[in-house]
């Protein structure tokens, strides 16, 4: 490798941790990469994007639209009655009987800002950065189950093995920063439903994975040295690698030798960058106070702000998953707990972001992988009373930043918020317009594999005009 | 090239037209060339598919036949494709979003004008053993004759042979997936037999690592792992199928044997236990427990990808696509993916008890003695209070009031027994068996006749059974506890009205999930949510008895309903029916047969033996004693014995009805489907049954033109990282085509040739001047063919994860070589697993299990074990045909500082200290470091590199022994001596270092 080519190695390192796919997709790397994987059409974008970074905060377990975005008085009066029949039609429930009890919004809502926002009780920072957002009412799904729901939110499919929304923006944009992975996945709730297939670049490269940050010492898998080993024998330990591996490109001539050590120069810079990275204590108290975060402990804040400084640091995609609002039971209990711990750091970040002018071109997601139903669930034999079971036929997400219209609320549902009657916005079409926001038609941002150019989107989606500003 | 016409019902859907030759005169090649970019850019609205189908023009089969397309059509598209890129006319259309670039337009083109003739696709047609090659390299071997002849018309030459210690490494890589021992290698190296090489190969294929080695990639297409997938992603055991896919690996008995009892081992004529255990490749499916599914949904999914993975893995087809529609690209229609479905519909899937003989001694479960349960028995009574009352007279009293109560039941005579699904057989002891399909909410009906007296009450018994998930007696078999039921509701009826009734108890009853209350008054309460489980004394029998308000008349039919269900399937799997005329108030009792014969004696007539047992009885329910009683009936169940997850199939009155699915939608159901194979590939025949078994026979029979080319290039591929064929998992006409085609075909004929065997196809691949050439990169090959396909020098790539991992372990000198087992935990980073649902904690094993082959690594699908996971084993969460090999900062990470590779590290560290203090030399130990990693010596650049860091480390570690102790970490025993940490610590340094090479990585 030349020492124009290793430059731009290690330039192209910017994608997706390592190897790159530009350079895997050109067929660099002989012995490894599909021919098939070089498609037809250009990566980069189709045109100009209106984001350039995406933080996804993933309301794991599905929090409840009609206690928190959709106001349904209706169904306070309907309470304990079951709604008629032709309401229901034969959808499937996983714990409830069709006929269970209508239960009323939990909590008042109130209008926000200047645009009115409608938002429940709980929510009250939020309701702070109400025109801030662009609210979707009117979301739906073909799964009832968490699992290949949070799947075909992602993924584009319920079943685990496509590549997430994160893997495309990357195969799609590329990465921008040097010194850290470009998809970046946190974890602050409890265990996931779909575990790490939720964050897996599926068929794709596997560089184009999401790199997990956690929290403690070791904050992306293996960074910090081990124990009693002293940091100049790292730095030696790097520095023998390097040696007697160019010793060995010497003799056997083969350039893919280069491409393993710039894998370690990479590896010895996030050694660096990720301690740095994760440092609160360059972050003023007024900050660490708006985010209602202590430095110190893994929270849902914490990740908020870590998030903020990811993007700044140049990091493409960054996940943060809240698993918890399952609320089969006592859904009042669990929404007011859920938004303790989140609303004031996703109110935070909108302000951060804002504040920083990042928020201009990064695009921020809200939501779970369905919605919750109007009916009551309750169960003693499984210890529960007043829940709301899974409903896929309506929910509620919200976006804001990169391109997104602030300050509009989408879509409409009947009145017992059972179905949407206005605007209906798929999940495919949700990924449509985000892949649209990210500079790309989402019919053409293809990738091959197994002899077939697979679409985030399937053959399903269409952009949603009335979300982009 | 001899083709028959084909019969001409299925001739549309050929896509085949003859042209005499593969190639058209004087026009491109067609399979090569043409074919591919029709496929890609006409075949959506061109192709198969009937539904997408435009200006009813196919360009997949032209009807002009052997002839090509006729002038006029050939005109048309000429003129189409060259159309202005904004000509309304211009093909492919821009909506399609697949333009043609100009050199395919090109290419389209100088079809078009030699004649627009077809040619089968290539992979479609039986191989024929083509001709070897002249060649000017002179070389005997027949894949050199090939690989060679390719090379020189291209002007270059292969390259020499590798070093012989080069060549060791990778063959102990290649077929062990291990490094070679620098005994081994000097055994090697020092043999001056002319043969030793072949010695060698022989040795390796006869190693007990080479299963190991073989099965890894095979656990990949059957999507093995140890958990089930999903949200809950329990663990599952099903480890016994592993160890027969190790075991057929090195038994070498046939590939299309062994892919037959993959497929269909349980339906072999007296199938051996091992061939029952190989039909759990179809039981890797994913079973979804989380709370509130729809379990025959997810049985329609598992056996989509029962289909899927079956077309991946012995087809090496994507027939995937043709769940929802019509092929795009290859001749399978929708119905035809359906017509396999039906082969894979009729399994019912239990688990199985693997026989002793097949659990390896280290797993094996001792038996309860006798003398144990003797013992317990004996503390049971021991173990009596001695503040409460006396035992003695507790248990007269006990028994007096059992003498009392007990009933004689009378078998009821079952007249019909229905159900809304699952199949309900009577048995030979009265019992009926439920089997079958189960849902969230089953309903039994029973038409039974009472006895000669009238009915007063009647008596469920819930029976175990060895059939039943863990024995029974319920259904369950996801989410609740396995083998539990729910019997929420009861209801008898005579004639038109319901029965009333006055009690209901239960021998015992117990929930799993919430605080609901269970039990006898549960099942007549009319509310859904109550009713009577078994949680916590499954694989036991129990009772219910049900009091009528009212006496049912002697000899009239009456009807019990049952009706089970909560957010999961919980079914009663075996049950018997009984009643009597005995006047209440009874109660359920489910005493053993001996016990209850023994209460209906006369108290005089008892034998000492038969009081002792009803004391027994007594204390066994006795409150006093509820401890002791566990203990005594955990022992008489025994230990759980191994089981493993098959496949078995439903008898010929027992069939499941297969639809096609629209848009391949579950709750879509169309036209009924029978058994039937896609018309584009080998005939059926007739003599074979229409079931799974015909199915696995017709897969691997001979003329399948698929099945051993595709297993060649998997292992062509695994030994040179690429496949002739790229597309390990697409021989479509989608798929790539091959690097070498005539070498393809020769090596499947010769594969079919020597009956499939997979050690012989190793052995000639790996006695081949191809495989054995250097892996020093000839600049002026890497120019003409940077990608390496014509193979002018040895490939290079990254070896397998297991390899890492493995070889490390070898070369440290700790690697434990216990085969077959349980999977094992060895150490990884903290929060790894945690991400999954219900934050499962990691609890690593100790001592060997952590030391182990990686094959063996208990794999969790949603969060796999760490450090095989990023170098790239595959979720195994679906059929992989192909592993990334991608190099990463994360893999460099792993490799220095990765809880496991530093453990293994710290050993080799400790192994390197004590062979210094043996060998007295600084050099001579760097040495004997280089060749376990490396297997060849270091040259003196290398071994002075080595010195000097080891020189640097030395003082450090000396100048801080708390930073030594913790580098040598698990060595750190109390054998070294404190001036020996430093030492120890900076080998361990070093070592850490040999395992992060690339050279260690990497096939040389």
């Amino acid at each position: 490798m030349s020492a124009r080519t290793r430059r731009q190695f290690l330039h192209d390192c910017r994608l997706g941790l390592g190897r790159i796919a530009a350079a895997v997709l050109l067929g660099r790397t002989a012995a490894t990469a599909a021919p098939a994987a070089v498609t037809a059409e250009p990566r980069g974008p189709h045109f100009r994007p209106r984001a350039r970074a995406v933080i996804q905060l993933f309301m794991g377990g599905a929090p409840s639209q009609l206690d928190l975005f959709d106001p349904k008085p209706k169904l306070k009066a309907l309470e304990g009655r079951p709604l008629p029949a032709s309401v229901i039609g034969d959808q499937r429930y996983a714990f409830i009987q069709p006929d269970a009890g209508v239960l009323g919004p939990c909590f008042e809502f109130a209008r926000h800002g200047e645009s009115g926002a409608e938002l429940g009780a709980p929510l009250r920072h939020l309701a702070r950065v109400a025109d801030e957002l662009c609210i979707v009412r009117s979301m739906h799904t073909d799964q009832f189950n968490h699992a290949p729901a949070q799947l075909l939110m992602n993924n584009g499919f319920p079943q685990p093995g496509r590549p997430s929304l994160g893997a495309w923006a990357l195969y799609g944009l590329g990465a921008m920063s040097d010194d850290l992975p470009a998809y970046v996945v946190m974890s602050t709730g409890s265990g996931l439903s779909a575990g790490s297939a939720l964050w897996s670049s599926g068929f794709m490269p596997s560089e184009l994975s999401g790199v997990r940050l956690r929290s403690g010492r070791d904050p992306i898998l293996d960074v910090a040295t081990p124990d009693g080993i002293p940091a100049a024998t790292q730095r030696d330990t790097f520095a023998l690698i390097d040696r007697l591996g160019r010793r060995r490109r010497d003799v056997l001539g083969d350039p893919e030798i280069d491409a393993r050590l710039a894998a370690f120069e990479m590896a010895a810079r996030l050694q660096v960058s990720a301690p740095e990275l994760t440092d609160l204590r360059s972050e003023s108290a007024a900050t660490l106070a708006l985010y209602g975060c202590d430095p110190d402990q893994p929270s849902f804040a914490r990740a908020c702000l870590l998030a903020r400084r990811l993007i700044e640091r140049g990091v493409r995609f960054v996940s943060i998953y809240h698993e918890g609002w399952d609320a089969h039971s006592d859904v009042r209990g669990n929404t007011l707990q859920r938004c303790a711990e989140t609303d004031q750091a996703c109110a935070a970040l909108l302000a951060d972001l804002r504040r920083t002018g990042l928020l201009d071109d990064t695009l921020v997601i809200w939501g779970g992988e369905f919605g919750r139903t109007p009916m009551v669930e309750t169960n003693p034999a499984l210890g529960r009373s007043e829940g709301r079971d899974h409903h896929p036929q309506a929910f509620t997400m919200w976006l804001a930043g990169g391109g997104v219209r602030a300050g509009a609320t989408h879509g409409r549902t009947d009145e017992f918020g059972f179905h949407i009657v206005e605007g209906a916005v798929h999940v495919y079409d949700l990924q449509a317009t985000v892949l649209h926001l990210l500079g790309f038609d989402h019919e053409r941002l293809t990738f091959r594999s197994a002899s077939r150019d697979y679409r985030l989107t399937d053959v399903h989606g269409r952009v949603v005009p009335e979300l982009v500003a | 090239m001899r083709l028959a016409p084909p019969p001409a019902s299925i001739a549309p859907l050929l896509a085949l037209v003859v042209a005499g030759a593969l190639r058209g005169q004087g026009g491109p090649d067609f399979v090569r060339e043409v074919r591919p970019l029709l496929s890609r850019h006409c075949f959506p609205c061109h192709g198969p598919d009937a539904e997408t189908r435009e200006a009813d023009l196919r360009l997949d089969w032209p009807a002009a036949g052997a002839a090509g397309l006729p002038q006029e059509l050939r005109d048309e598209i000429v003129r189409r494709i060259g159309a202005p890129a904004d000509d309304p006319d211009r093909m492919p259309p821009r909506s399609a979003g697949a333009p043609l670039a100009a050199p395919q337009i090109a290419t389209l083109r100088r079809w078009l004008a030699a004649g627009g003739v077809y040619a089968r696709h290539w992979a479609f047609v039986p191989p024929q053993r083509p001709p070897l090659p002249e060649c000017r390299s002179g070389a005997p071997h027949p894949i050199d004759r090939f690989v060679h002849a390719r090379l020189e018309a291209h002007g270059l030459r292969p390259a020499p042979e590798a070093d012989r210690v080069t060549l060791l490494r990778r063959a102990y890589g290649d077929l062990l997936g291990l490094v070679p021992t620098p005994a081994e290698t000097r055994q090697f190296v020092e043999d001056p037999r002319p043969d030793a090489w072949e010695r060698l190969v022989d040795r390796l294929l006869d190693s007990p690592h080479y299963g190991e080695r073989m099965a890894s990639r095979w656990l990949d297409l059957a999507r093995y792992a140890d958990t089930n997938g999903y949200e809950k992603d329990r663990p599952r055991s099903i480890w016994p199928y592993r160890d027969e896919v190790i075991r057929a690996f090195d038994r070498d008995d046939g590939f299309d044997r062994f892919v037959v009892e993959q497929l269909a081992g349980d339906m072999l004529p007296d199938a051996t236990p091992e061939q029952i255990l190989a039909s759990g490749f179809h039981r890797n499916t994913m079973l979804n427990e989380e709370g509130g599914i729809d379990p025959l949904e997810f049985r329609y999914l598992a056996v989509v990808d029962r289909v899927n993975t079956t077309g991946t893995a012995v087809l090496g087809l994507t027939v995937g696509c043709a769940q929802c529609h019509t092929h795009k690209f290859d001749p399978l229609t929708q119905r035809e993916y359906y017509g396999l479905f039906a082969f894979l519909d009729q399994a019912d899937e239990p688990p199985y008890e693997v026989p002793g003989e097949l659990v390896p001694e280290h797993a094996r479960r001792t038996p309860t003695e006798r003398t144990e349960l003797a013992a317990a028995e004996r503390e049971l009574r021991s173990s009596w209070p001695a503040d409460a009352e006396p035992l003695e007279g507790r248990f007269l009293g006990w028994l007096d009031e059992q003498r009392d109560a007990r009933v004689d039941w009378r078998p009821l005579r079952l007249v019909e027994a229905t159900s809304n699904l699952p199949r309900l057989d009577p048995q030979d002891d009265g019992s009926v068996l439920a089997s079958g399909d189960t849902t969230k909410h089953d309903t039994y009906r029973l038409r039974l006749r009472a006895g000669e007296l009238p009915l007063r009450a009647l008596r469920i018994e819930a029976l175990p059974d060895p059939r039943l998930p863990d024995g029974g007696p319920g259904l369950t078999y996801y989410e609740g506890t396995h083998g539990d039921f729910f019997l929420h509701e009861l209801r008898i009826e005579h004639g038109d009205a319901a029965v009333a009734i006055a009690r209901a108890t239960v021998s015992y009853a117990a929930n799993r999930f919430g605080r609901g209350a269970v039990g006898g008054a549960e099942m007549v309460d009319g509310d859904p949510q109550t009713g009577w489980s078994v949680h916590g004394r499954i694989g036991e029998r129990h009772t219910a008895v049900i009091e009528l308000a009212e006496p049912l008349p002697a000899d009239g039919e009456f009807v019990l309903q049952l009706d089970f269900g909560r957010h999961f399937a919980s079914s009663l799997g075996r049950f018997r029916l009984s009643g009597t005329s005995a006047p209440g108030p009874l109660q359920a009792e489910a005493y053993p047969p001996d016990v209850d014969r023994s209460l209906g004696r006369d108290a005089a007539d008892l034998s000492p033996a038969e009081l002792d047992r009803l004391r027994t009885a007594f204390l066994m329910q006795a409150p006093e004693v509820r401890k002791a009683a566990d203990r005594v009936r955990e022992l008489r169940r025994g230990p759980a014995p191994v089981t493993s997850l098959v496949m078995q199939e439903r008898s010929a009155d027992h069939r499941r009805v297969t639809h096609r699915h629209h848009r391949g939608d579950f709750l879509q159901p169309r036209e009924v489907v029978e058994p039937h194979t896609p018309a584009f590939l080998h005939a059926w025949p007739e003599e074979l049954p229409r079931d799974r078994l015909g199915l696995a026979r017709w897969l691997t029979a001979r003329d399948n033109p698929l099945f051993a080319r595709v297993a060649v290039n998997r292992q062509w591929a695994m030994l040179f990282g690429t496949g002739l064929v790229r597309t390990l998992e697409d021989f479509g006409t989608q798929g790539e085509a091959p690097s070498h085609p005539e070498l393809l075909d020769w090596l499947a004929v010769e594969f079919m040739a020597r009956d499939f065997s997979l050690k012989e196809l190793h052995r000639l691949i790996l006695t081949s001047a191809t495989w054995r050439q250097s892996a020093t990169v000839d600049p002026a090959a890497r120019e003409i063919d940077p990608e390496n396909r014509l193979l002018a020098y040895a490939p290079r790539f990254r070896r397998d994860a297991e390899f890492v991992r493995d070889s490390a372990l070898r070369a440290a000198g700790v690697l434990d070589t216990t085969r077959f087992g349980p999977p094992v935990r060895p150490p990884q980073p903290d929060g790894v697993t945690e991400i999954a649902f219900g934050s499962p904690h990691w609890q690593a094993g100790s001592g060997a299990d952590r030391l182990r082959r990686s094959i063996y690594t208990f794999h969790k699908r949603t969060a796999p074990y760490a450090l095989l996971h990023v170098f790239d084993v595959p979720s195994r969460e679906h059929c992989t045909a192909r592993r990334d090999r991608s190099n990463t900062a994360l893999q460099a990470l792993a490799l220095l500082n990765d809880p496991q590779m530093v453990e293994i590290a710290q050993h080799f560290g400790r192994a390197l200290a004590t062979c210094e203090a043996e060998l007295g030399s600084v050099d001579a130990t760097l040495r004997e470091a280089f060749v376990r990693a490396l297997t060849r010596e270091p040259d003196e650049s290398e071994l002075q590199a080595m010195r000097e860091f080891l020189a640097a480390q030395q003082p450090r570690f000396a100048a801080d022994p708390a930073a030594a102790r913790a580098t040598i970490g698990v060595a750190a025993d109390a054998a070294v001596e404190p001036d020996q940490l430093a030492r120890r610590a900076a080998w361990t340094a070093l070592a850490r270092a040999l395992f992060a090479l690339d050279e260690f990585v990497t096939r040389n």
